[in-house]
């Protein structure tokens, strides 16, 4: 239950910041060299309409992978569909019925994999995003934001390292290790990806969080209510 | 001598199923077998109970203690709180026997229906040779005990009445070990997509929490079969690919994964 | 006949465990029609509780290894007293065997060059025992079992048999209850096959399962065969002895064949003590040497080092641990220590998972920590039916027995990993030679009306006796009886003492009564299991009894030496009217041969 309302305050607080907080409407997403991980890669934000979130462009690659995540499937089965809402107890009537992942549109979480390969583009995008960070004002820096930017590249490419699909993808598919040279080098990638799968509900939070930490402290910085400490040279 | 209060659900048929209270004596590190034991030794000789190894080694005696499904041998006294009354019951997804015994004769009936190992059949000495790492994701699935608390559990088959259209946590484990052996050229995917109804499992993990061998039945098990059928029924660049090398169709084993 | 229709099988298989699966799969391999019965659900026989390995001279670890050795090992742990006919063609057959499970699906674990793994137990020479970390059984069981129901053959599961019927002299068929419902239950068929295992519920602290009745043995007894060995009770070393519920449940050997150490209270490594001069100078001879084995293992090299101390058989082992305990030497719960805990913490984990689960959920003790505290437990039956080696064809015609409940093939002491290959070697020839001997019978024997009657009427009696004992009773008292006075040490008083227990256990079983429904009703079934085991004990007392001298598992305070002329003789038990008779007999001679193979050593 506890993560049912943790989960939907999320998804609210994300819907909300990088939907309406726009310039526009008097929130920049964007500051002092820090860009929101909601709209990055930040695509022609010149050609939109300034009601138009360019976040709209990117989200929906995030959203679709966490979405279909093993983990995050678990999850909200159990806290939203409650089925099952725990183990070992009954379920609602509503479900006597019903088809699972066999039918659409559960069918469709089978496409994990398409949001795991096109994830990794924004998931670059916030790599660069972090380390250009450092360059501000022809100087260079180290700001709470920064590391906030790295912090979050870090979880996030945890995240995507730990995903259930690329487990089966870089070796899990095989059912011979050790035949030649190539497989035996895919077994040490499966060993590595499986090493990082065990905790893929934790890495599953710890991004989420980051996501959220980095963007609430750049809108308070947008909106003047705190500073960026920072070492700079 | 301390004195434990068991609540044992008795009766031939789930209507008039009773729960009766028994006062069993108690030494240390009893477990709830131990308990059931006494009461047939001291107050009820016909209370019917399976087990056999009472080592948590054969998967007998399978029962939900305080409502989760459990291996009454494993499950100690001193796990709950004292002075509160513990309740056993037989698995609720099987048909019951009577008292704490059920009815699995499904499982054996889904059993039978997945293809067995299938090695190539002129394969010679050297051929069966393998390392460490190749088998030890179907060593662990080789574990299983075959307890069927993770049929019990699985909401699947526990509230939704899919017995004929779904193998369960356990045969799904199996299968898994069987499409993993290095050399087994059997092809169960197409099996697993439809007649074991794969789909139906939403990955809620309950048959791994309740798997009294640790086996991580979602994660290893059926997540993985899940990634092979997509493979060959769901994945769109994989399929369009396939059908540009002019590969096989799905029903066919795919073409080496690349 | 009464109400029951009999089912129709060349091929019964009484037992579902290694042995009865391995017989079900020759006989229908052969062509046969093949009914399996279990009294358990399948795939829960004892054979999953099989922890070591499977004893085989695959030569995969020891090159020098060989069926000669294994031959060897097998006639000297079993002090002699073997079927040398069995020993051989045991250590000839075992490693095709195993092979043939690996066809099968049974993934062993590896050798670094990819093969099939063995590990050192105690008595084998060499490092002999394919193995799956500390499961093996339980990968032969779902292995056999899997195999078996491809081959479609038809499994009765929870069915109990309490009666072998007879037409013409000839062992047609069985009866009995289904345990489901409690109806009674009828086979008729062409040859029987007896795999049903031990008879470890005749004593109170026992690695075995509670399908352990001797259940094969009274079938046979009752239907006039003859048992052999039944003196011969092994006791394994290492039984958790704490806490009670769990007194007795087996501690591997495995984990002394990862380099386990036993100590007493004092901290003393006492297996030094006891090594059998004769046997000395296979040994290490210093800690040092024993720890260099424990390494050599563990990195997986050969080495010169020789094994440690606690690789004793497992008859002299019991007796160390009984005799340090009785000393005042013990540890705080009665047994002594065994120690895994000073080798990494991973590989202890990795060998031997069932052990570090099992300790940790059921005593609360970490063994990569800490000791383990162990004490002997019974844990197999060297005795059997009287078996002919190439068949497995008892003395009965229409009658075989394979695995646990035949004798013959151990001796006086079985080696740690011999049963498992025991299973499959003799479970095949037991269902060939079973198929083969149907084939050559025309008709289906015919059940006779009476004995269906007659065993039906017995079964129902308990249910309908108006006062009578209380079985849970009676078999407490037995099982106080045997372990008191039939136990690893014995005495003639003791034995004498222990029949006349016996005999009025008996008188009183006679008129047990049973409360509540057939239907998987555990009081009922314990009536005919008591019967069972009321024969059981009273062939091992008599046996024993008879053999006034001490040798492998068999120890007479009264006659502490070995005697040479006992040597060459084997105690049989055979019903004679409704008394039992005892009788010393020739035991099979070695060939020329095989004494030169034996004398090698």
């Amino acid at each position: 239950m506890a993560i049912g309302l943790v989960f939907t305050g999320f998804i609210i607080y994300s819907l909300i910041s990088s939907l309406f907080w726009l310039p526009e409407f008097g929130v920049a997403y964007e500051v002092e060299g820090y860009l929101s991980p909601f709209f990055s890669p930040l695509i022609a934000p010149g050609l939109l309409p300034p009601w138009f979130s360019p976040a709209i462009l990117v989200l929906w690659i995030p959203l679709g992978f966490r979405t279909t995540c093993y983990y995050y499937r678990k999850a909200y089965y159990r806290a939203f569909f409650f089925d099952p809402p725990a183990c070992a107890v009954g379920e609602p009537w509503f479900h006597r019925r019903y088809a699972m992942e066999r039918k659409f549109p559960f069918i469709l979480q089978n496409l994990h994999r398409l949001f795991l390969y096109l994830a990794f583009i924004p998931l670059a995008f916030l790599w660069l995003d972090a380390f250009l960070s450092l360059r501000h004002h022809d100087g260079w820096r180290i700001g709470l934001g920064g590391v906030l930017l790295f912090v979050n590249a870090a979880l996030l490419s945890g995240y995507s390292l730990s995903c259930h699909s690329l487990r089966h993808l870089v070796g899990g598919g095989l059912d011979c290790f050790s035949c030649d040279a190539r497989t035996r080098a895919r077994h040490g990638l499966w060993q590595r990806v499986t090493g990082l799968n065990r905790n893929h509900a934790m890495w599953a939070w710890a991004s989420l969080a980051s996501v959220i930490a980095a963007d609430v402290y750049i809108r308070l910085l947008a909106i003047g209510l705190i500073g960026d400490p920072a070492l700079r040279f | 001598m301390a004195e434990t209060i068991l609540w044992v659900l008795r009766g031939s048929d789930r209507e008039s199923a009773r729960w009766i209270e028994y006062r069993v004596e108690t030494e240390e590190g009893m477990v709830v077998l131990d308990a059931l034991h006494w009461i047939q030794a001291n107050l009820a000789p016909d209370l019917a109970v399976r087990w056999n190894c009472k080592a948590a080694k054969c998967g007998s005696c399978s029962a939900e203690v305080n409502g989760r499904p459990r291996l009454l041998c494993k499950t100690r006294l001193s796990d709950f709180p004292e002075g509160e009354a513990i309740t056993v019951e037989p698995m609720r997804a099987f048909p019951l026997v009577r008292d704490l015994v059920t009815d699995v004769s499904w499982n054996y009936q889904v059993n039978a229906r997945i293809a067995p190992f299938a090695p190539p059949a002129d394969a010679p000495e050297e051929a069966w040779r393998w390392q460490q790492e190749d088998i030890e994701r179907i060593q662990e699935f080789r574990r299983c005990i075959e307890c069927f608390l993770c049929q019990d559990v699985c909401h699947v088959l526990r509230n939704h009445e899919t017995e004929n259209e779904f193998a369960g946590p356990r045969y799904l484990v199996r299968v898994a070990g069987l499409e993993m052996h290095p050399m087994d050229q059997g092809d169960r995917l197409a099996y697993l997509r439809t007649d074991a109804g794969a789909g139906y499992c939403n990955i809620t993990k309950c048959c791994t929490e309740v798997c009294p061998e640790h086996i991580r039945i979602t994660d290893n098990a059926i997540i993985p079969l899940k990634e092979r059928i997509a493979d060959r029924y769901y994945d769109p660049i994989r399929i369009a690919w396939r059908k540009l090398r002019g590969g096989s169709e799905p029903g066919e084993p795919p073409a080496p994964a690349s | 006949m009464a109400e029951v229709e009999p089912r129709s099988h060349d091929v019964l298989i009484i037992g579902a465990g290694g042995a009865g699966l391995r017989a079900a799969i020759a006989a229908s391999e052969a062509g046969a029609s093949v009914g399996l019965v279990c009294k358990s659900l399948l795939g829960k026989a004892h054979t999953v509780m099989a922890e070591g390995g499977i004893a085989a001279a695959l030569a995969h670890v020891a090159e020098r290894d060989s069926w000669q050795v294994h031959f060897r090992d097998t006639m000297v742990g079993g002090k002699l007293l073997n079927d040398p006919r069995m020993a051989e063609i045991h250590a000839r057959e075992a490693p095709q065997r195993v092979r043939e499970l690996e066809r099968w699906g049974a993934v062993f674990d590896r050798t670094r060059d990819g093969r099939i793994l063995q590990r050192p137990f105690g008595g084998h020479t060499h490092p002999r025992l394919a193995h799956v970390g500390d499961r093996t059984g339980l990968e032969m069981i779902r292995t056999l079992q899997d195999r078996a129901v491809a081959t479609g053959i038809a499994v009765y599961q929870e069915c109990t048999i309490t009666h072998l019927t007879t037409t013409d002299g000839r062992v047609s068929g069985a009866i009995g209850y289904w345990r489901a419902d409690g109806r009674p239950a009828a086979f008729q068929a062409k040859a029987v096959v007896l795999a049903t295992g031990g008879i470890g519920r005749i004593y109170e602290v026992t690695s075995n399962s509670w399908e352990y009745s001797g259940d094969g043995h009274a079938l046979a007894y009752l239907a006039g065969a003859e048992l052999i060995d039944m003196e011969f009770v092994q006791f394994h070393p290492t039984g958790m002895v704490w806490p009670p519920g769990v007194r007795g449940l087996l501690v591997t050997e495995a984990v002394r064949g990862e380099g386990g150490i036993l100590r007493n209270r004092l901290g003393e490594r006492f297996m030094w003590k006891y090594l059998p001069d004769a046997r000395r100078h296979e040994y290490a001879e210093t800690d040092d040497e024993a720890m260099r084995w424990v390494e050599a293992l563990t990195e997986g090299r050969q080495t010169d080092a020789r094994q440690p101390p606690e690789l004793s058989t497992r008859d002299n082992v019991s007796r160390a641990i009984y005799t340090e305990v009785k000393e005042g030497r013990g540890s705080p719960h009665g047994g002594v220590f065994l120690d895994i805990s000073y080798l990494p913490p991973d590989r202890v984990r990795r060998k031997l998972p069932s052990m570090y689960d099992q300790f940790t959920e059921l005593a609360d003790v970490d063994i990569t920590r800490v000791p383990m505290e162990v004490g002997p437990t019974q844990h197999y039956m060297m005795g059997g039916v009287r078996v002919q080696a190439e068949t497995g064809a008892t003395t009965r015609p229409g009658l075989y027995a394979a695995g646990e409940v035949a004798g013959g093939m151990h001796g006086a002491n079985r080696l740690g990993g011999n049963s498992l290959s025991d299973l499959l070697v003799f479970g095949q020839r037991a269902g060939v030679a079973a198929a083969r001997a149907a084939g050559a019978l025309r008709a289906m024997p015919a059940l006779s009306a009476s004995q269906v009657d007659d065993a039906l009427a017995e079964l129902e009696e308990p249910l309908v006796r108006g006062a009578g004992d209380d079985p849970y009773r009676i078999h407490q008292e037995l099982k106080a009886t045997m372990q008191s006075l039939v136990g690893i040490y014995r005495t003639e008083n003791d034995l004498d003492a222990a029949l006349a227990s016996i005999a009025e256990l008996r008188r009183r079983s006679e008129g047990v009564r049973v409360d509540g429904p057939r239907a998987f009703n555990p009081g009922w079934d314990l009536v005919f299991e008591l019967r069972n085991m009321l024969i059981v004990a009273e062939a091992v007392t008599l046996s024993a009894r008879m053999r006034t001298e001490s040798r492998g598992a068999h120890s007479r305070l009264d006659h502490v030496l070995s005697d040479p002329a006992w040597e060459h003789l084997n105690v049989v038990i055979c019903p004679d009217g409704l008394a039992m008779r005892v009788e010393g007999t020739p035991a099979v001679a070695l060939t020329d041969d095989q004494r030169t193979l034996v004398n090698k050593g």
